[in-house]
């Protein structure tokens, strides 16, 4: 045998050589963006109707192109717009001199096919500062997993309520066991208006029961509403754009907040991506939010990251797909939450793409547990991180929308909110949780910290709950009788937002004192330098604030 | 949808190549039962007879397996090269340790784990089903539930070992029998995405290539070698 490389040997045993990469493949869709096999831009109308859309007569739409010709572009001005270069769109969309409104009055009036050939002719710089005027709130805002390999709702009601102090405005949970779901969903809405007020919570569950937890006031919004690129991949799931249009109404219906999740990835994931380049597709499933009337979207990738950052380009074109969404008025919660590599440099450089221009929620989610508990199968960024999210935003002067702590308010945060949970469950009679349970909740990283529940008395209970119409109302009642009248007042608010509906509007979120802020009442006015939304000296002493850091004054 | 088959293999081939550098150290728990040396001798010893189409089932006392199209067929190990009839195997040892009967069909309309086992549910006379996709994804799902939503999931293919899909058996079997089981422990490897999830693409780009439209399942008869 040959001599080894020394070099080579110290290089191999890096964590990046643990991820997994692959070679484009065009021909089954293996390729991140300008993809040859992309169609080439068209639109022809006419009497109102779309008759060609991106090179394809209406006699040959399939489903998804049926749908957007029919509701997702606005044909006022279409023909004007498509006549445009891409490279002049392209170059609006980077112009700090061109505001927001004028070029979304273009890109929402383009078809698929155009806003990708814009995007191919762009690179991450100019996307990233396309980013910061497209963004639809003011403000940039972040989202937290909440979850644990045990389902155990006293620690997820503890990690909520750890999350809401750092700064989350939005949380998420899902299950290891899909009964659980009415227990976490429970745990993380009480968790985190115990932190904090006003904090949204959703629970990602199987559709029809993520709905009926919504109605029955366990949830505040929902996220998981999936849709795809290609009509196989829509069909496997027994949908159309047409069902997942319907399943949206019912949530606005009930005033529950809602966006669609889509990303880059699934359908080659699916085996189903028709040839077509991911960026394609997710502009496909864009265009599909957008014409089903949804706010808003959560996309870039997501949990198909692996794909896209398995080919060359790819972490370009998931930057590009959060983009698109803004470049489509909708709200964009832009991933940078699943894992996709072994390697801490790979998973900050893909961050910065959406933590510097900021986004209408940075990550969806961030995981507030150590990642051994988080159950979509771990995040980019966990609880062992948050220190280090802190000095990258302290470092750079950014706001991606949390604040260092103390010791001491993270263990008053967690108590508490273990111990509205262990009210909730005294009061209403299910299986109980312990002193023991709550101070564990309290002190705890992670669930190997948590005392074993009876899991199958728990399952049952969980079930009996929901068969006995228990709704947050019982909650609220639970609370207030339990003595915890401040974190059922926050309940009570949650459940008011739902009869107002403000928060229905695109990428809401609430105050601590139950202000809906949103891209209507709080659009991005991004026009050149200082202007936009600018770090508070307030916020700024939050953000610097590292309870770690040497006072010169003490020294 | 047109595949050119060489180009597919050498491709799994450069994947196999760099995961073999990464395995050990990414995923430490997931591979006791793994023998890549000898899984491709290992792969025929499972033949699978088709005997018509699945008929609804009568008997409260079985629990149906639905293998998702190219299983021991056209792939014959899992994503971390647990060999099928291995795994299809344990599981039929698990139903059978609980004094139950295992029926196995082949699902075609579907390469997706909810479909595959879903529909083995719903031709399952005691209502349950396990769904099983070449790469070693697995559900126990049961005929009432939304196709979505199943009993018990487990998600992450490289995390399965024998034991567990016993386990799965097992599970499966006690549902049947009316009981409420304690779950089989869920899994959970952060790192199984970055090192797993391009190659998973391709196992289920060549699984999903054998789907057959609107074809009923096919009972199968099973026969260790």
């Amino acid at each position: 045998m040959t001599m080894k490389s020394k070099r080579f040997e110290a290089l191999a045993a890096r964590p990046v050589k643990k991820d997994g990469f692959v070679k484009e493949w065009p021909e089954v869709g293996l390729i991140a963006m300008n993809n040859p096999g992309d169609p080439t831009p068209s639109l022809v109308v006419e009497n109102g109707c779309v008759v060609e859309l991106d090179g394809k007569k209406r006699a040959d739409f399939d489903m998804l192109d049926t749908f957007i010709a029919n509701y997702a572009i606005r044909l006022e001005k279409a023909q004007e717009y498509m006549a445009m270069d891409s490279l002049e769109i392209a170059n609006m969309l980077v112009d700090i001199n061109v505001p927001r409104d004028v070029v979304v009055d273009i890109t929402t009036s383009i078809t698929p096919a155009k806003i990708v050939d814009v995007l191919n002719k762009m690179t991450v710089l100019e996307m990233m500062m396309a980013q910061n005027k497209m963004r639809a709130r003011l403000m940039p805002s972040n989202q937290c997993h909440v979850t644990n390999v045990k389902d155990n709702m006293t620690q997820i009601a503890a990690d909520a309520a750890e999350a809401a102090i750092r700064g989350f405005d939005e949380m998420e949970t899902t299950v290891g066991i899909a009964r659980y779901a009415p227990f976490n969903a429970l745990a993380i809405m009480v968790g985190a208006n115990t932190g904090r007020p006003g904090i949204l919570t959703q629970c990602a569950v199987e559709e029809a029961t993520e709905l009926d937890l919504g109605m029955r006031g366990y949830t505040a919004y929902a996220e998981t509403i999936s849709v795809y690129g290609t009509e196989p991949v829509f069909m496997d799931g027994d949908d159309t754009p047409y069902s997942k249009a319907f399943l949206a109404s019912s949530y606005a219906s009930r005033g529950l907040k809602m966006r669609f999740t889509s990303g880059s990835g699934s359908e080659v994931q699916m085996g189903y991506a028709e040839g077509k380049s991911m960026l394609y597709l997710e502009a496909r499933c864009l265009y599909i939010t957008k014409g089903a009337g949804v706010q808003g979207s959560q996309n870039g990738s997501v949990s198909c990251i692996g794909v896209p950052a398995g080919v060359p380009g790819g972490i370009r074109e998931v930057l590009a797909e959060n983009l698109l969404a803004a470049c489509l008025d909708l709200e964009c919660a832009s991933s940078n939450d699943q894992t996709f590599t072994h390697s801490d440099l790979r998973r900050v450089a893909r961050s910065l793409m959406q933590m510097v221009p900021g986004t209408d929620y940075i990550c969806s989610g961030y995981s507030s547990v150590p990642n051994y508990d988080n159950m979509f199968a771990g995040s980019n960024w966990d609880a062992e991180d948050y220190d280090d999210w802190n000095v990258i935003q302290r470092d750079l002067k950014i706001d991606a929308g949390l604040q260092p702590i103390t010791e001491e308010a993270l263990v008053a945060a967690r108590a508490k909110g273990a111990r509205a949970m262990q009210v909730i469950f005294r009061e209403l009679g299910l299986p109980e949780i312990s002193d023991a349970e709550v101070e564990a909740a309290t002190y705890a990283n992670g669930s190997q910290d948590m005392p074993d529940r009876d899991v199958v008395a728990d399952l049952k209970a969980a079930e009996e709950l929901l068969a006995r119409g228990v709704t947050a109302v019982d909650f609220i009642k639970a609370l207030d009788k339990g003595g915890m009248k401040d974190v059922a007042d926050a309940i009570f608010k949650i459940q008011l937002q739902k009869v107002a509906g403000d928060y229905l509007h695109t990428a809401s979120k609430l105050s601590p004192d139950f202000e809906c802020i949103s891209a209507v009442n709080y659009p991005n006015n991004y026009t050149g330098v200082c202007t936009g939304y600018q770090i508070s000296d307030e916020r700024w002493a939050q953000i610097q604030d590292i309870p770690w850091a040497v006072d010169p004054e003490s020294v | 949808m047109a595949i050119n088959e060489q180009m597919l293999k050498s491709i799994i081939e450069d994947v196999l190549k760099e995961m073999t550098g990464a395995a050990p150290a990414a995923a430490p728990a997931a591979a006791p039962a793994a023998a890549p040396a000898a899984a491709a001798a290992a792969a025929g010893a499972v033949k699978l007879t088709p005997v018509g189409d699945a008929a609804q089932g009568v008997a409260s006392d079985e629990v149906v397996i639905g293998l998702a199209p190219a299983f021991a067929e056209f792939q014959n190990v899992s994503i971390i090269d647990v060999p099928h009839d291995k795994i299809l195997k344990e599981i039929i040892a698990g139903i059978e340790e609980e004094g139950l009967k295992a029926r196995v069909i082949k699902v075609y309309r579907s390469s997706d784990v909810a479909v595959v086992g879903h529909t083995a549910a719903k031709l399952s006379g005691s209502g349950i089903g396990i769904g099983l996709q070449s790469k070693g994804t697995c559900l126990i799902h049961q005929r009432d539930l939304p196709q979505l939503s199943n009993l018990e999931l487990f998600s992450q293919a490289p995390l399965i070992d024998l034991e567990t899909y016993r386990a799965i058996g097992k599970n499966a079997a006690k549902y049947a029998k009316g009981e409420s089981p304690k779950p089989v422990p869920v899994r959970n490897d952060q790192m199984a995405r970055p090192a797993y999830q391009a190659k998973a693409a391709l196992l289920h780009i060549k699984e999903t290539e054998h789907v057959v439209n609107g074809k009923k399942a096919i009972e199968q008869q099973v026969s260790f070698a």
